[in-house]
């Protein structure tokens, strides 16, 4: 990090603080992506050994490693790190390095409010790890928090709320910078259907994010007051009910689940184009199936809840409303597949995950699809079957599109290309992997077992020991990455300006590495 | 139209028996006990067929062309992009084949959700972490709490053929007949969920939620508990025994006998073995799960029994305790109304004389009595 801190002061055409304070301080778009992009994979490893963790336990009946309620910490953990500290970061990160890029902007509309969205994130980050360390250890009452469970737990349960307000403040600075740049700083001639995907993807992403947040800081902010002020929102005793929850949370919680695919979407659509050296096949109908989508997601947020026991009407209606979210994904699958079709197809790490992408993310849809069947959903609800479901779309789905996304413009990022033979081990060893753990997931859940248990039946003992270990292949080969990232910072073949191809955009007009301050005079797009 | 998706279910039905290599997993969804549960069985039958079906297709003409459309191969990319009737086409399609399958999973919900002409009907309350069953018709009461030794769970002893869905009294109703269940819960939410019946219920503290099932055929059907609940989610099964009418007349009449034993219980003094021994098992079903077997407790979260300050203290605040419930805020909750008289004797005579604890006193139903009344002769004066 320090040589390119170096190289970066070089350039610097006023006084840059250097070291720390370089980074504390910094307002440049591309420092502030390179952050959310380290903090995303610092927490990546974070959560993913309390992955490993869990498999560990979950290896053979009986408990041996661990007590039930420090398993009930490891999953609630997991779950909200994976979510708020990996995943979304992640995207803020690639938004940041690259929407100004792709539009033609000098910036980020207001960079100094973008210094805090990053630098409120490991405040928070610290309030959820640390709670392990505190009496009762750390939140154990699922990611999803439902009271009353959520509202038992100790201290570390308030430091949780406090946690997740910040990162929704966090996220919604980002949004508005996101979509003030993205409506405002446009090159002159870049209308909005000459956007590409990602930033597209992004627009509507910052979008949903500034709707569904401030549902989310309402919802625990009722916990918040339930657990010390005496409010009842969610005590039946005091004339609340302990349901409303679950629906104000889902109304955030489903969006929440487009936010963090949108992105990877936008990812897919950039890559997938430039290695079939063919244009996206539906621009315009790719941009209004994301659209819809985002607009469908606001409809559908009790299919997580056909257990409750709702009404007959309103479980058709979610039912329905849930099964049509498949006509715009459909439109998007098929948009890739005759993307590729005729197209002059190369293999490059970025667009073998991208292609792993559609394929793995659509089983992750179809067992959706198989979820949103209200009567089949009854004996599938938190059941495995929902974990595998889960994990197809946000690791095969969200997370592979970020190593495609990085592999694709690090070598924009650092200058370098990276080493093609590290990044193909990578995903070989990822996507085989990853299938190993989750696929027979499906299995477990099918045959009953539930989720969040420490402690299982012995019929569901060959499936989770398959799902150990590929676990630990899944999460060992994750070193051969961070590896390849160190590498590639550090040195490599030279990338040239246009580094792919077939590579199509305003970032590729500007060198590699991409300068510190790019676009200081507007591009113009024809 | 209905014997289509018949035969698309027995189609998977087939292709599921074919997998015999694999008969030792399970795999499937379990093997249906009900009306309900079979539908259940065969809609997913059927989706996941519609959906192998789209996968093969589509990603089959993905793989074609990442095999015929290389680069490596030579090949040129075309230019063409946007064509309207193509993408009317890949919109209208999916939203047909949705409508299919949207018809037969509406009727099920329908079905489903019909809770009404039962034959019988059974409250059931989920409590952290037991079940408890009241039948309204019958005016049986019971918990039912998990079986399994603690030795099979720390792998201390062989763990047997149901370990973790095993439990103390199981469920019991008789075959081919409607029941109803109330479904609620008494401190957090749970899910009483039975595979084989496709009956997945929260239960909500403070609500009551109804499904229903009718068993097919005798036999003993396991479930668990479907909703994070705390720290032993995982240790509360749920055990149905579907029985002959007969058998089930039966079971009531022994239920009801060992209610009036027990009624009778509360009047009687016994002696400190005998409490002690009768306490145990009273300790092992409602107070193990945080105190632990050995009354250790677990360090920071629930306090020890052995040497402990109100194990060796009065009884009289020992008994208040376990009655009416520890210090608001705790997870210690009052037994007054999950255990009889003679129980909460012999379970705080138990905890006193126990492990290091050798207070050789007792508590007697009597005391118990007392104790329940303490809180209401207590609130007199003050009322007054």
């Amino acid at each position: 990090m320090s040589d390119a801190a170096h190289a970066h002061d070089d350039h610097g055409h006023h006084a840059h603080p250097t070291g720390i304070m370089r980074w504390l301080t910094t307002t440049n778009h591309k420092d502030i992506g390179s952050l959310y992009l380290w903090f995303s994979l610092i927490m990546l490893f974070t959560a993913g050994s309390m992955a490993l963790l869990i498999r560990s336990e979950l290896f053979e009946p009986g408990m041996q490693l661990m007590h039930p309620d420090f398993f009930n910490q490891l999953t609630t953990m997991h779950g909200l790190i994976m979510i708020f500290g990996v995943i979304m970061p992640a995207f803020t990160g690639f938004a940041n390095w690259q929407v100004p890029l792709m539009i033609g902007a000098p910036d980020m509309a207001f960079p100094r409010m973008n210094n805090w969205s990053f630098w409120l994130l490991p405040v928070a980050g610290i309030m959820l790890l640390g709670s392990f360390w505190l009496p009762g250890g750390a939140v154990a009452g699922g990611w999803t928090m439902y009271p009353p469970l959520f509202i038992q737990g100790g201290v570390s349960y308030d430091l949780t709320i406090l946690a997740v307000h910040i990162m929704g403040l966090s996220s919604i600075m980002g949004s508005i910078n996101i979509i003030t740049t993205i409506l405002n700083m446009r090159a002159p001639g870049l209308t909005l259907m000459k956007m590409p995907m990602f930033v597209w993807t992004w627009l509507i992403t910052a979008y949903l994010l500034i709707a569904t947040m401030p549902v989310l800081a309402g919802a625990v902010t009722m916990l918040l007051t339930d657990r010390n002020f005496g409010t009842h929102f969610f005590n039946a005793a005091g004339g609340g009910d302990p349901v409303m929850f679950q629906h104000i949370f889902w109304f955030f919680g489903h969006p929440e689940v487009y936010i963090l695919i949108l992105p990877a979407f936008g990812i897919v659509s950039q890559i997938i184009p430039t290695f079939s050296r063919k244009p996206l096949f539906g621009y315009a109908s790719m941009v209004y199936a994301t659209a819809s989508i985002a607009i469908l997601s606001f409809t559908v947020w009790a299919h997580h809840m056909f257990a409750v026991g709702m009404p007959v009407a309103a479980q058709l209606f979610f039912m329905f409303s849930t099964m049509l979210i498949a006509v715009p994904t459909g439109v998007k699958v098929f948009n890739w597949v005759a993307t590729m079709w005729k197209g002059s197809l190369t293999f490059e790490t970025p667009m073998l995950f991208a292609i792993a992408f559609v394929c793995l993310f659509t089983i992750g849809g179809f067992s959706g699809l198989v979820l949103a069947m209200a009567p089949v959903d009854i004996q599938l609800q938190d059941t495995y079957y929902v974990v595998a479901h889960f994990h197809y779309v946000l690791v095969s789905g969200a997370l592979f599109s970020i190593f495609a996304g990085i592999y694709y413009w690090l070598p924009k990022w650092t200058g370098h290309m990276y080493n093609e033979t590290l990044g193909k081990t990578h995903f070989w060893l990822s996507v085989i992997g990853m299938n190993i753990v989750f696929f027979p997931m499906h299995f477990l859940g099918l045959a009953g077992m539930p989720r969040r248990i420490p402690d299982y039946a012995l019929q569901f003992t060959e499936f989770n020991q398959i799902a150990t270990v590929g676990a630990f292949i899944f999460g060992f080969s994750q070193l051969v990455f961070l590896v390849l990232v160190l590498k590639t910072i550090k040195g490599g073949a030279k990338a040239s300006d246009q580094v792919w191809e077939g590579a199509q955009g305003l970032e590729w007009t500007v060198p590699s590495p991409a300068p510190y301050h790019t676009f200081e005079t507007a591009p113009v797009v024809k | 139209m209905k014997s289509m998706w018949q035969r698309a279910g027995v189609m998977g039905a087939v292709w599921a028996a074919s997998q015999s290599a694999l008969a030792d997993y399970a795999y499937n969804l379990q093997e249906p006990a009900s009306q309900v549960a079979r539908e259940v069985f065969h809609l997913h039958n059927l989706i996941m067929l519609v959906c192998v079906g789209i996968f093969i297709i589509v990603f089959g003409m993905m793989f074609y062309s990442l095999v015929k459309h290389r680069k490596s191969v030579g090949h040129k990319a075309a230019h063409f992009h946007e064509n309207t009737t193509v993408e009317i086409i890949w919109t209208i399609i999916p939203f047909i084949i949705l409508v299919g399958m949207a018809y037969p999973a509406a009727k099920v919900v329908i079905e489903m959700k019909d809770t009404s002409n039962p034959d019988m009907t059974v409250k059931i309350t989920g409590y952290q972490w037991k079940w408890g069953y009241d039948y309204l018709n019958e005016g049986v009461h019971f918990y039912s709490t998990l079986a399994t030794p603690r030795e099979q769970i720390d792998g201390t002893a062989t763990k047997d053929e149901h370990y973790l869905l095993e439990v103390d009294d199981p469920m019991v109703v008789p075959v081919g007949k409607r029941v109803r269940l109330l479904i609620t819960a008494n401190d957090v939410i749970h899910s009483w969920w039975v595979p084989a019946f496709g009956v997945k219920q929260d239960g909500i503290p403070g609500f009551i939620r109804d499904s229903w099932f009718k068993a097919d055929k005798i036999g003993t059907y396991r479930g668990q508990c479907a909703e994070l609940c705390g720290k032993d989610h995982g240790f509360m099964p749920i055990v149905v025994k579907v029985v002959s009418e007969e058998d089930y007349k039966a079971w009531v009449a022994k239920k009801k006998g060992t209610a009036q034993a027990a009624a009778a219980d509360n009047t009687k003094t016994f002696d400190v073995k005998e409490l002690v021994e009768r306490g145990e098992k009273v300790y092992q079903a409602n107070c193990a799960a945080c105190h632990q077997a050995n009354g250790m407790g677990l360090v920071g979260v629930f306090p020890a029994m052995n040497g402990s300050k109100v194990a060796t203290g009065p009884i009289a605040a020992h008994i208040n305790i376990v009655v009416h419930g520890g210090r608001p805020g705790t997870a210690m909750v009052g037994f007054a109304d999950r255990l009889s008289d003679a129980e909460i004797a012999a379970v705080v005579t138990y905890e006193r004389n126990a492990w290091d604890n050798k207070m050789g006193d007792a508590a007697q139903p009597a005391d118990i009595a007392a104790a329940r009344g303490g809180a209401a002769v207590a609130a007199a004066p003050a009322a007054q």
